[in-house]
């Protein structure tokens, strides 16, 4: 029930609704939940509402993490 | 998996084979990471020693009896129409469900959003649109964004049963409980995502526990829990992150403004964990036009469990679905006795889908 899909935003639509596009499906989606919603950004869309503006590049702090649990696993890095 | 998640996931298994020497045991308070944990198989990478309980993280499942009754007895009254999230259909109350009521006449129409509720409600204005406002943080916030758009546009046919629960306080309960012994908690990904971390602080400071804030992928859930052994070797227990991309330590502060105009915190009763105090929201004063008890008139009654239904052991983590004695034989979600096995998000109904095979 707390599942959230990252849309990206295509067109802001009115104060508090959007367009925003998964893939190849474009719905409507309220804002209400982010500060100033612009085209271009990637949210997670939940029920319908934008609950939170993704900011993928920070996804890359947790590699000191995945360094470590290679490290102790003993299992060479591929990437 | 594309080929890095299967290797990260591989990685973290052999790290925590590791890593574990002494029984550890973890609980994940997400209805989307149980799914997701029963349907990658994941437990049947961790080592010996190593556990992970379901907990009270499906908000459907955790509604009170007498919550259900009170939304039937809704749907029940004259001119009423209910719009509710499909999650609710089938749960059985005392003595019906939404989707019997329906077939016997009552209005009940599926929404996928609380905006498409307040949209019913203009459509249908010789009418009043009863919306059942269920779920937690995450959900809470667009409920609230409604009825201030509610409010603003001075929609009078409108009302919400309010049935939201917050999460950070029932985790003080059950990380208190002696029986339990949890070693630490696989935080929700996007509960979080609206509270920040601050709120879980109490539970390393006060009861030494592990908490990480997880992401929903096998390699994401991995890292997470690899993070929550790393606290407990450490003998460090904190409130962390691994899931950065989607959760600030501050949270969503304009969604929590939101919540803040609308809602206040209030005592709030759970499927088998009873009375948590500060574990729900209600309505603030200023609203009150909009809260569909005072509206309607209704109060929460005693309610009846299913007979023989154990959903309250298993969302206080006292059971697994598999030592439920009806789950798979009178309880199957074609034919479900409880609302664990109702919620596409509930324990019983993942561990049927999954489950089969799965270390517990
Ligand atoms: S298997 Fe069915 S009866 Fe048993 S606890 Fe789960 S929902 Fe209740």
């Amino acid at each position: 029930m707390c599942l959230a899909v990252p849309h990206t935003l295509v067109e802001i639509t009115g104060p508090s609704t959007a367009i925003g596009r998964a893939g190849t499906i474009e719905v409507e989606i309220r804002t209400d939940l982010i500060e100033n919603p612009s085209p271009g950004d990637c949210v997670l869309v939940h029920a319908g509402f934008a609950i939170e503006r993704l900011q993928p590049e920070e996804a890359s702090e947790i590699d000191a993490l995945w360094e470590e649990i290679r490290a102790i696993s003993g299992t060479p890095q591929h990437e | 998996m594309n080929n890095l998640p299967r290797e990260r996931v591989l990685a973290a298994a052999a790290a925590l084979r590791s890593l574990v020497d002494q029984p550890l045991k973890f609980m994940e308070v997400c209805g989307t990471h149980t799914v997701s944990i029963y349907r990658s198989g994941l437990r049947a990478l961790f080592p010996e020693g190593l556990s992970l309980i379901s907990g009270p993280g499906c908000p459907v499942c955790v509604t009170a009896q007498e919550e259900i009754d009170s939304l039937l007895r809704l749907s029940e009254m004259k001119d009423i129409i209910i719009a509710t999230y499909g999650d609710m259909l089938r749960v059985p109350g005392s003595s019906t469900s939404l989707s019997e009521a329906r077939a016997h006449g009552a209005s009940v129409r599926v929404v996928l959003s609380a905006a498409d509720a307040l949209r019913l409600a203009r459509e249908t204005p010789n009418r009043t649109v009863v919306f059942a406002g269920v779920g937690f943080e995450t959900t809470a916030p667009a409920t609230a964004a409604v009825i201030l758009q509610a409010s603003r546009e001075n929609v009078r046919n409108f009302a919400v049963l309010n049935l939201h629960k917050t999460v950070p306080a029932v985790l003080e309960t059950l990380g208190a409980d002696p029986e339990l012994s949890l070693d630490g908690f696989l935080l929700p990904g996007h509960v979080s995502t609206i509270l920040g971390l601050n709120p879980y602080l109490r539970l390393p400071e006060k009861y030494g526990l592990a908490c990480v804030v997880a992401g929903f992928e096998p390699d994401q859930i991995m890292a997470g829990i690899t993070l929550l052994v790393l606290q407990k070797k450490r003998g460090i227990p904190a409130v962390q992150s691994a899931y950065p991309e989607a959760v600030r330590t501050a949270g969503n502060l304009q969604a929590k403004r939101l919540l803040e105009a609308v809602f206040e915190e209030t005592d709030s009763t759970w499927r088998g964990l009873g009375l948590i105090p500060r574990s729900g929201l209600r309505f603030k004063a200023a609203f009150s036009d909009y809260d569909a008890r005072v509206r309607l008139g209704i109060s929460d009654l005693p309610a009846r469990e299913p007979a023989g239904c154990r959903c309250g052991d298993v969302l206080a983590g006292r059971i697994s679905p598999f030592g439920c004695p009806l789950f798979a034989k009178s309880c199957t979600p074609e034919n479900p006795v409880g609302p664990c096995m109702v919620s596409s998000e509930g324990s019983c109904s993942a561990a049927y889908r999954y489950g089969r095979g799965d270390r517990l």
